[in-house]
């Protein structure tokens, strides 16, 4: 299964590989969501849902259909 | 210098760069709101003197963190920078970014330079770099971006002459676009669009064709030329990413070579702050102690101010009445046009501190957390933790309340939220809860601490919460509605907030309540007035019938003198039309006075308490509260108090559902363009609102 933003922990950073979705929304993209950057998640809000996340220097919130769509390179501690 | 022509200065920028705060700098007490024609978007201008003297006109555009709009406050934007023929089109733009957020708010700044027109770079915050071991090399930075930059504080007042400076020399910036990015993604295809979209700029032309909405400004040929290069979207779709992937490439080499920051020196408040704001207990363990401390300020602290209000209206209309001679124009003045007045004015305080709360959580980033944390809460009920703001501003008054729903980017949750927060207990409400709780609760405390009174208001206020979120709960349910829903909220910094730009937010609410609210309500008062004093032949005869029915009778000319005023109330034109309605509703445990209030009320609930003023008052001649002469007011059948328990909870509970606010559905009709959901508010809440109240009234 691809490892996607919203499989990440509290803290835990990953390179964001593609944005998977049948009409990648353009506003995702201005905010920084752009394949190659680095995703840090921030906080789950209760429930697990949205999640709260730092991306090429902006911080925001989405919800976790959306970072599911979000998907990995794979996870950095798989390199170290 | 006077004869210049006065330079029109927009300011753009992405939301919580401080661009407001800059505004309130430019321009100060000159700011006017006004609206865009045909949308209720605000406009806000101002002028602002320039080093040389001269005015330069500024308007503030809508926050927005690209020139491709998601909303249609951010449509403005892009409308006002593609209408160059427009009187009112920029001849420079303001481009507003922040220290910390450089890397996003230089997006748009590439944006609105491809697109020629002159434009200074203002960075803000300047004051914060050295916290946030932040330096940036200004020299460089200004040769690669090709542009003037001014570094600001809009807090500090710094920077603010520079800025002005490059303003008045707007003349010297250079127009040229910066990346030849069009070339990089197809270079066959954009000459195409540049040679059959002549007389534009190839950016202007993309963003012509990209967007959803069509333009009015452009000749018949150049459309039919955009709609051919529309037909091919997914093209369209897949050049737009490769042009902001392209566009963030040469953000970061450029900030490679200008921008660093010091972690190590960088202090963290974000981090601290959020790890209580948005933690999954702590964070609404503080939302609620947020939220009870509003409701406590905006009861507690306004009762001295709107006490102070009420006692001197009052006083006002006697000393009116001692100082006038007796006539037509004294009573319009003293039973009409001063208690309408006063009607309105005892708003303020409330909605005044309930704006100020508002402004405030906006300004500090706290409400971007309330997002957060509420979202999937909120999601539940059809709507968006977006919707929070909305139904917390509802209780101060739903107009402004539903302008604040256009942030919610998906229909589906936008119309629920329109639609159910009529449903949350506005200050309207306020007046007419009081003095009914005044009349039929006695003032017991519960358990020696809490006020039997208090207690029974909360009731009301939990129950406007429960009917909106049922009720959202059903529409959700009900209506089908494709929801394309895309959810992103910016976690903006921390900042403290800024006095000056609370002040403003707040005059401009309230401003905008009194003289939208203001003017129907008056307007209700004086013809409420009229209809009372006037009537058809009965009411003119008035003096005679009943002198005659008590010719024979020992009664004192005082009472006389109130019997002929009842009896004319009874015979005027607002009396006919209470009567009217009373078979309607006495189920409901009203009279034909109370029907009065009832229909004066559609057009704004606060009324009521006024119209009873003034039927009562019409009515008796007597001086005495208002809460005074309806404790008085008798129920002839029944010989009891007309105000009895069943009949005063009946009564509240028609105001709590029922959709009495003519300017909630003006402006649901101008945010849903259509007359549709007005009228289903209005005839839901309606029988809600009857039905409800019926329960109440037989079961108590």
């Amino acid at each position: 299964m691809a490892h996607t933003v919203a499989d990440l922990d509290i803290r835990e950073r990953g390179i964001i590989e593609e944005l998977s979705f049948d009409e990648i929304p353009l506003a995702l993209m201005e905010m920084g969501c752009i394949p190659g950057k680095q995703v840090t998640l921030i906080q789950y809000a209760p429930m697990n849902d949205p999640l709260y996340i730092s991306v090429n220097g902006s911080y925001f919130a989405i919800r976790k259909e959306t970072a599911k769509r979000i998907i990995l390179v794979k996870r950095l501690c798989d390199e170290l | 210098m006077s004869s210049k022509k006065k330079i029109n200065v927009a300011l753009v920028g992405n939301p919580n760069t401080g661009k407001t705060s800059l505004f309130n700098q430019l321009t100060g007490l000159t700011q006017k709101v006004g609206n865009y024609p045909g949308i209720t978007v605000d406009k806000k201008q101002g002028s602002c003197r320039l080093p040389d003297g001269s005015l330069a006109a500024i308007t503030d555009l809508p926050g927005t963190y690209s020139i491709n709009p998601t909303s249609i406050d951010e449509s403005i934007v892009l409308k006002t920078l593609l209408d160059a023929d427009k009187k009112s089109f920029p001849d420079v733009v303001v481009v507003v970014a922040e220290v910390e957020n450089i890397k996003r708010n230089l997006l748009l700044f590439t944006q609105v330079k491809d697109l020629k027109i002159p434009v200074v770079l203002v960075i803000n915050m300047s004051d914060q770099m050295h916290r946030k071991g932040i330096s940036i090399d200004v020299e460089e930075l200004k040769k690669l971006l090709q542009t003037e930059i001014i570094l600001v504080s809009a807090r500090k007042k710094e920077g603010i002459h520079d800025l002005k400076k490059a303003i008045l020399n707007y003349q010297n910036c250079q127009t040229n676009s910066l990346l030849n990015l069009f070339e990089k993604i197809d270079k066959s295809y954009f000459d195409e669009i540049k040679s059959s979209l002549k007389g534009f700029t190839l950016y202007k032309s993309w963003l012509l064709i990209t967007q959803k909405s069509s333009v009015k400004f452009i000749s018949e040929a150049s459309k039919q030329v955009i709609e051919h290069f529309k037909k091919d979207q997914k093209k369209l779709k897949q050049y737009q990413h490769k042009e902001t992937i392209y566009r963030y490439q040469y953000i970061n080499e450029i900030l490679k070579k200008t921008y660093l920051v010091d972690r190590a020196k960088a202090k963290d408040l974000r981090g601290i702050l959020d790890k209580i704001l948005t933690h999954r207990y702590f964070g609404y363990l503080f939302f609620t102690s947020i939220l009870f401390l509003i409701f406590q300020a905006v009861y507690d602290w306004a009762t001295v101010p709107m006490d102070f209000i009420d006692t001197s209206f009052s006083e006002l209309s006697i000393w009116c009445k001692q100082i006038l001679p007796l006539g037509v124009f004294s009573d319009l003045l003293t039973e009409g046009i001063i208690p309408g007045i006063g009607g309105i004015v005892i708003f303020i305080p409330q909605i005044a501190i309930l704006f100020m709360f508002v402004a405030t959580l906006e300004e500090t980033g706290y409400m971007s957390r309330v997002v957060f944390l509420m979202d999937k809460v909120m999601r539940r009920y059809g709507m968006s933790g977006k919707s929070v703001i909305p139904l917390i501003s509802g209780t101060a008054c739903a107009i402004p309340a539903i302008m604040a729903t256009r942030n919610i980017g998906d229909w589906k949750n936008r119309l629920i939220t329109i639609l159910v927060t009529p449903f949350t207990t506005c200050s309207a409400r306020l007046p007419v809860y009081a003095i009914i709780i005044a009349l039929i609760i006695p003032e017991n405390r519960v358990f020696g601490v809490f006020s039997l009174q208090g207690l029974v208001l909360m009731a009301l206020y939990i129950l406007g919460f429960a009917a909106a979120l049922i009720s959202a709960l059903i529409l959700n349910k009900v209506l089908k509605i494709e929801s394309k829903s895309f959810f992103i909220v910016e976690m903006p910094n921390y900042k403290l907030p800024s006095l000056k730009n609370i002040f403003f937010e707040v005059v401009e609410k309230t401003k905008a309540f009194v003289l939208g609210a203001g003017k129907i309500i008056l307007a209700i008062s004086i013809v409420l007035w009229f209809l009372a004093s006037n009537g058809p032949s009965a009411f003119n005869k008035a003096q005679k019938t009943v002198t005659q029915e008590n010719v024979d009778k020992n009664i004192s000319s005082e009472d006389l003198e109130k019997q002929i005023a009842s009896y004319k109330l009874e015979h005027s034109y607002i009396g006919i039309m209470g009567r009217f309605i009373e078979p309607a509703i006495a189920p409901l445990g009203y009279d034909w006075k109370i029907g009065i209030a009832l229909i004066s009320s559609f057009a704004a609930r606060e009324v009521f308490v006024g119209t009873l003023s003034t039927i009562y008052s019409v009515g008796s001649g007597d001086e005495g509260t208002i809460k005074q002469r309806m404790a008085a007011e008798i129920n002839p059948k029944t010989k009891e108090k007309r105000f009895t328990f069943p009949a005063g909870m009946s009564l509240m509970v028609f105001y709590a559902f029922a959709m009495q606010c003519m300017g909630t559905l003006a402006i649901v009709k101008r945010e849903t363009k259509s007359w549709k959901w007005p009228v289903f508010q209005l005839v839901g809440m309606g029988i809600l609102a009857y039905i409800a109240a019926f329960i109440t009234f037989s079961l108590l």
